[in-house]
């Protein structure tokens, strides 16, 4: 059984189909890139599969659960035990420290444990920031603290909503190789990117326009 | 990690929370300020009118008007034309004696002076010094009873002054300009039973008929009157209770029309009307009565007064939840991108609102503290500028204000809160 199955899912908001009838299956342990210019739906996208929205119509089955038929208190917990998520904008939480933003989601998944919370930001490459708060922080650093936050309770699938976005070439590359370790490591990942180096890593890309997926190319030199 | 969180919240925003604390701090000074002076201006207010006069006055049974009602059922009158001197002090023993702030007794008498005029003379305590049987001791008299006097010259007798207590007098203006004396000189009057030379120690100008009178010693009138240990009236200055219902039955249809659980209530409520009533059992054949026009202005006035204090405090309390609510929807508004991120990561609502208002709440307890303290100082300065007196704090104010802080600051997060469990994280994190 795939990890991800979006069905018929449109996402009506008005006169605009913000999604229109888009099917798509993602595999566990896949790595998988969504491009598309802006308006076109990618972020729309991300968040039915992050059950921070649901679809107009259609099924998204996530690890066997239809997510657009749960309640919101079913869903809350399905965000904190099964996805990670990234964001291009990082919101931390301003004032608590790298280590601490961490633990904030160990905190509201389950105990709060200060050790793994620096495990994670050693493996992201910020052990010796960890008592920074994120004003102390460079763009590249606390996008990384997020990353570790997404990572943090062992989610079935990181999503990441143009994770790059807003970072230089030279932490763009510390985030890929990141992404790369992770996917060694068996995660399934979902990144939305304008940028063709970070969608070229991927596996696989598809291709949104308004609303509808238009193309989808599979990355014939992935490198493993 | 919640108090982790708190504390990061806390310290790392003091700004805006010391905002919200000092609006907090405000209506609670406000609140602290207001309620002490209405628990305390009661006493405050009655003290201010004390100064026009007594509002119980104590005559003989025979002296009475009502004696006159009574006397036609036909019972035996055994009563006096004098209350005893010894019985006064009773007055401060009965149920509300503690509510009796001042009495006086009074002996008239009429003397002639050397220029043969008549003059009327008053035997009464100035400051007398009295020990009562209960071990409580007390200065009473008309000092305070009449404190609007303005000596002209001289100054007031004092009692407990060797020398002047007995023959020492004080003169009223109009008579002491028509005799042409002032303090320090001597007065010779004689009645029937007779003579005497006082001394004058004053001139007061009560702006009244007693300008025209002379006031001296109990024991120099009784002297002077033939009526050793014996008095014609007292007047009392005690704290009321403003009358209701209840009163006004006991004092219009007489305590006896009350039920017994009435009778109680009355009894140990202190309505002028069972203050009189009280008197008249602890002194022997004496007719107490209320001095109205005073009693009624007074209850009044306090109501009024106390009205007042209670429209502030809750415009005051309105005030500060409007503005604690405005500050705190601010706040979470601010801080919208935070809590879309814990509600993505998977924090409940409940867990979220409870850190947002156990921030307001500890900022809502630092705010209320140094307001009860705020308001303790705005009390004093409303106290000395109002009534030239400091209030007196009220322990009962200090949970009244806790729990006022407590409802307003939670009734002003009430907005921010509902805009935080309405707050969707995929409308915040996305940037758009
Ligand atoms: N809550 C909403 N109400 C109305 N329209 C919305 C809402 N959310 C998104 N849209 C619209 O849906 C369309 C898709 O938005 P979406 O954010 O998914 O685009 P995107 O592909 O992520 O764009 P970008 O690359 O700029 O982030 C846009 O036209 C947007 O204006
Ligand atoms: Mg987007």
């Amino acid at each position: 059984m795939s990890l991800l199955e979006i069905k018929n899912v449109s996402k009506i908001y008005g006169p605009l189909k913000a999604l229109d009838n888009v099917n798509l299956t993602v595999e566990n342990g896949e790595w998988l890139a969504i491009m598309g210019p802006s308006g076109s739906g990618k972020s729309t996208m991300m968040n039915i599969i992050g059950c921070m929205d649901k679809p107009s119509l259609g099924e998204v089955i996530l690890d066997g659960v239809d997510i657009a038929k749960e309640s919101g208190k079913k869903l809350t917990e399905i965000r904190r035990d099964k996805i990670g998520l990234i964001f291009q904008q990082f919101h931390l939480v301003n004032y608590l420290t790298a280590v601490e933003n961490v633990m904030v989601s160990q905190y509201y998944h389950s105990m709060p444990d200060e050790k793994e919370a620096l495990e994670a930001l050693e493996r992201v490459g910020l052990k010796d920031r960890a008592k920074h708060l994120p004003s102390q922080l460079s763009g590249g650093e606390q996008q990384r603290v997020c990353i570790a936050r997404a990572l943090i309770n062992h989610p079935e699938i990181i999503l990441a909503d143009e994770p790059t976005g807003n970072l230089d070439e030279a932490n763009e590359n510390i985030v890929i190789d990141i992404f790369k370790q992770l996917h060694r490591q068996g995660t399934t990942l979902i990144v939305v990117t304008h940028d063709p180096e970070v969608a070229e890593v991927a596996q696989r890309t598809v291709v949104l326009e308004h609303g509808r997926l238009v193309n989808e190319i599979k990355n014939e030199g992935f490198e493993e | 990690m919640f108090f982790r969180m708190i504390k990061g919240a806390l310290f790392r925003q003091k700004s805006k929370m010391i905002m919200i604390a000092v609006t907090i701090a405000l209506g609670a000074s406000l609140a602290t300020a207001m309620l002490n002076i209405m628990l305390d201006v009661g006493d405050k207010v009655n003290q201010e009118l004390k100064a026009y006069g007594a509002n119980i006055t104590v005559v003989p049974k025979e002296n009475s008007v009502l004696t006159d009602l009574y006397a036609l059922d036909g019972q035996e009158e055994t009563a006096a034309a004098h209350l005893k001197e010894d019985d006064i002090g009773k007055i401060k023993t009965i149920f509300w004696g503690f509510n009796i702030l001042d009495f006086t007794p009074f002996v008239n008498t009429t003397v002639v002076l050397d220029d043969e005029t008549e003059v009327k003379l008053t035997g009464t305590w100035f400051n007398h010094h009295l020990a009562l049987n209960t071990g409580e001791e007390l200065d009473a008299g008309i000092h305070s009873l009449r404190s609007w006097w303005d000596v002209k010259n001289g100054q007031w007798l004092d009692e407990q002054k060797e020398g002047t207590a007995n023959g020492g007098a004080m003169v009223g203006t109009v008579l002491a300009e028509r005799l042409g004396i002032s303090s320090g000189d001597s007065l010779h009057v004689k009645t029937s039973d007779g003579e005497k030379t006082l001394s004058v120690v004053g001139v007061f100008d009560s702006g009244g008929d007693e300008d025209e009178q002379i006031f001296t010693t109990l024991a120099t009138a009784q002297e002077l009157s033939g009526t050793k240990g014996l008095i014609d009236s007292i007047e009392v200055s005690a704290l009321t209770t403003p009358d209701n219902e209840l009163a006004k039955k006991a004092a219009t249809k007489g305590p006896g029309s009350l039920s017994p659980a009435d009778y109680e209530t009355w009894y140990c409520t202190a309505y002028v009307s069972s203050i009189c009533y009280q008197i008249q059992e602890a002194i022997p054949d004496s007719v107490a009565s209320p001095v109205r026009q005073v009693a009624e202005s007074e209850g009044n006035i306090l109501d009024k007064t106390q009205l007042l204090m209670i429209l502030i405090t809750i415009l005051s309390l309105f005030g500060s939840a409007l503005g604690i609510s405005n500050l705190v929807t601010a706040s979470v508004m601010e801080r919208s991108n935070e809590i879309g991120l814990l509600k993505a990561i998977g924090a409940r609502d409940y867990r979220i609102s409870g850190i947002v208002l156990t921030e307001i709440i500890i900022t809502a307890v630092v705010g209320g503290v140094a307001g009860y303290f705020m308001g303790y100082g705005f009390a004093q300065i409303i106290g000395q500028t109002v009534f030239n007196s400091s209030i007196e704090m009220k322990p009962m104010v200090i949970p009244i204000v806790a729990v006022l802080i407590v409802i307003v600051t939670l009734a002003g997060s009430i907005p921010a809160i509902r805009m935080l469990l309405r707050l969707r994280p995929a409308e915040v994190l996305h940037g758009r």
